[in-house]
């Protein structure tokens, strides 16, 4: 048994985070956040020469990484900083699907940072309900419509689900096809997304499955996970600083026991969730990943708002501000519950694969 | 124990029920049913309507130009108000500085500002809270030094809500550094045309711009804008708190906002099926439901004492915790309904895009009020400053 990261995933781990703290300060960010394009192409770049995004991915694929532990090892930096750029959905999701589909000069491109994607499944009405699909692809055009795409405007393919007949398979569409729509907007914890209309596009086939989608979004549970995990680290840590420097009544609050001893339930319940994300990545590849993947998740839901509120609430006023740190990270924290399933969809899942 | 209105009390419910429906515009019950941000002609528009009716000052008497209701009839409007969707009324004159000048004024400052409360010439901001001095107010900095018929103003407030419509200032200054924190505080009136007057928006986390920082410069007050007498402000100050724990449970506000979870739980569907008929998801409504119920009840106890002469004390504390829970558990409710839309984001700090942000509910930014509303727990004397209040009453014998 041992706990430990190895060699090559703490040298990443370090590279990243001193990247991080360096680079993406809050004044960096909140520019971002404000900006047309919702990301930064620098820091994309950036990234990619890092090797950050090549550790998503195996050895056969062109990487370095792509198991379970070094996603979240990526993913709670990235988590950290609050960065917002598009990793999971555009590099992760949409490389690994590529990768599955034997893509291997696009997910070079992918690695190398040139190539940017977005997978296009969920639809108006569907809410995480994954095989709820009325996308239609028919003679090699698909006709549909696709809710809140994220990383939709910045990517140069779009792989979407669609039905041929009964069963649900993955296309790839590119960003200047014929009868594609964007209809772009921010996000509320930073980022961009869009509504997507395919009116007779163009598509071609990537023979992947319903099957092959769920294997990306279990990816996707661990890395979301471990991001919301980064994320509670530092609301945690800010408040923890907060708690010992802001002075009221004459002493800093963190004296007060009523505060002391939320900030104390706060540290304990923040092990739970490293414990789960550890489950979620070290059980990825295991017969009974799901159900794994579930409780993860929706312990994650439970103890990220627990988190973000304490975080708020113990600050007071000053967490409320846009242009302090705890504001953006309190947002990636809950808004993590809105993908790939919330708090209560991963407790029904978790039930449901606990009775089978 | 009869549980029931009276005749009068029915017959006044009725009467603001028709008001509202004859009255309120339609298009700005629409945007406060989805949480969009009102704007100051909004505010001055149905300021107008209720003073035209002469409702616009419930808790004045009558010699002031108020209406005068008990604490029943208040509940009635704002309950009613809360479900028709009206906005909430702007409280800084018309809550705070009017009953402070009513009891502690002068007949000349009366004479003078509370007529133009009523008639909108005056827009008051409320300049309690210091960067070093939130939920320990009685720390506060800023300084007004007497200099003949003027004082002279140096300092800096925050949390100034809706500061940038406002033209006048009613602040809490330091006259005595000398004295003990709480005795050398005074009350004054600040016209926010002098020079030296500053405000700066703060950008809250939701995007929105409704509180600002006021810096004084050098300001120069003239004396007779000071309310009572000088370095007694803290007990005035702790007068008008008072009363902006009017409403403090917000369970209209709780009762509108469930009502809207429901309908868009009705409208979602989770695996085919209404959302609202999914076991967690009822289990999760239904919790919130039972304990609005209950401090609804906890409520009408608190106000039917508060009508016969009480003064309630410990029991807004108990309100004021219970109230904001329940409101930020609804909000909480209403982003998880939403599901993967509750992620888009309208803003003014973004150009451009809102036009297109997808609402399939009618919902409005549920996951902005979820972020806002946590200010609920904190301003106003934190949650925790209110337990503290509430432990030292029934513990120590101390008073609210």
């Amino acid at each position: 048994m041992n706990f430990e990261l190895t060699e090559e995933r703490q040298m990443l781990q370090d590279t990243l985070r001193r990247y991080l703290r360096e680079k993406y300060t809050t004044a960096v960010r909140n520019d971002i956040l404000t900006s047309d394009a919702g990301l930064s192409a620098d820091i994309w770049s950036e990234l990619a020469e890092l090797g950050v995004l090549g550790a998503l991915f195996t050895e056969e694929m062109g990487g370095f990484g792509g198991a379970g532990f070094d996603l979240a090892v990526v993913f709670e930096e990235l988590g950290r900083a609050g960065v917002v750029e598009p990793v999971l959905d555009s590099a992760l999701m949409g490389g690994r699907l590529l990768a599955s589909a034997g893509k291997s000069d696009m997910v070079e491109e992918v690695i190398a940072g040139s190539l940017h994607l977005a997978v296009a499944h969920g639809e108006p009405g569907g809410r995480y309900d994954m095989d709820h699909v009325h996308t239609k692809a028919d003679g090699g055009v698909l006709i549909g419509r696709k809710a809140v795409v994220m990383n939709a405007e910045a990517a140069d393919h779009l792989i979407v689900s669609a039905r041929d007949g009964d069963a649900i398979a993955l296309y790839l569409v590119a960003k200047d096809a014929k009868g594609l729509d964007i209809q772009g907007y921010p996000l509320l914890a930073g980022g961009r997304a869009g509504e997507v209309t395919l009116d007779k596009t163009p598509c071609e086939p990537l023979n992947l499955s319903l099957t092959d989608l769920q294997a990306a979004t279990s990816l996707a549970l661990v890395a979301i996970s471990a991001e919301a995990l980064g994320a509670m680290e530092s609301a945690t840590h800010l408040t923890k600083d907060y708690l010992m420097t802001r002075t009221q009544f004459g002493r800093p609050i963190g004296t007060f026991q009523t505060l002391a001893h939320r900030m104390a339930d706060l540290l304990i319940e923040l092990e739970q969730a490293r414990s789960a994300v550890i489950n979620a990545a070290g059980y990825l590849e295991a017969s009974d990943a799901d159900l794994h993947l579930s409780a993860t998740k929706n312990l994650i839901g439970r103890i990220g708002r627990l988190v973000a509120e304490e975080s708020i609430q113990m600050h007071g006023g000053i967490a409320m501000t846009q242009e302090y740190e705890l504001a953006h990270i309190a947002k990636r924290i809950v808004m993590a519950d809105h993908r790939f399933g919330d708090t209560d969809y991963h407790l029904e899942r978790f039930i449901a694969l606990s009775a089978a | 124990m009869d549980m029931s209105f009276t005749d009068d009390e029915l017959a006044f419910q009725n009467e603001v029920r028709e008001f509202l429906r004859d009255e309120l515009p339609s298009e700005m019950a629409d945007k406060v049913a989805k949480g969009i941000e009102l704007g100051k002609d909004d505010m001055e528009r149905w300021h107008a309507i209720l003073n035209a009716r002469g409702w616009l000052a419930p808790n004045w008497p009558k010699s002031f130009g108020g209406a005068e209701w008990n604490a029943v009839q208040r509940h009635i409007f704002d309950t009613e108000a809360a479900a028709a969707n009206a906005p909430r009324i702007v409280p800084f004159g018309l809550s705070m500085l009017g009953p402070v000048l009513q009891k502690f004024g002068s007949k000349e400052q009366q004479d003078h500002w509370l007529p133009r409360i009523l008639d909108g010439s005056d827009w008051w901001c409320q300049g309690y809270s210091e960067p070093g001095a939130g939920s320990d107010l009685a720390s506060l900095k800023t300084r007004a030094v007497r200099d003949g018929d003027h004082y002279v103003v140096n300092g800096q407030k925050t949390w100034t809500t809706l500061g940038q419509h406002a033209n006048m200032i009613f602040c809490l200054v330091r006259t005595d550094p000398d004295a003990k924190q709480q005795e050398g505080i005074s009350f004054l009136l600040i016209d926010m045309n002098t020079p030296g007057v500053e405000v700066r928006p703060i950008i809250l986390l939701d995007g929105s711009d409704e509180v600002n920082e006021v810096w004084f410069t050098d300001v120069r007050v003239p004396v007779e804008n000071l309310v009572g007498d000088e370095n007694e402000g803290w007990t005035y100050a702790k007068y008008l708190l008072t009363h902006e724990r009017a409403n403090i449970a917000g369970v209209g506000f709780s009762q509108a906002g469930l009502a809207a979870v429901k309908r868009m739980a009705r409208a979602e569907n989770h695996n085919g099926r209404p959302l609202i008929e999914n076991p967690h998801f009822a289990a999760r409504v239904a919790q919130v439901d039972i304990d609005l119920r209950a401090m609804a009840t906890s409520n009408l106890r608190i106000i039917s004492k508060a009508a016969a002469g009480g003064a309630p004390g410990l029991e807004a504390s108990m309100l004021k915790v219970k109230g904001s829970i329940i409101r930020q558990e609804i909000n909480d409710l209403a982003r998880r309904v939403a599901g993967p839309y509750a992620m888009p984001f309208a803003s003014e700090a973004l150009e451009g895009a809102n036009d297109t942000i997808p609402d399939p509910l009618g919902a409005g930014p549920v996951a902005a009020q979820y972020f806002n509303n946590r200010k609920l727990s904190i301003f106003g004397g934190s949650n925790e400053i209110q337990r503290g209040i509430i432990a030292k009453v029934t513990m120590s014998g101390g008073r609210a």
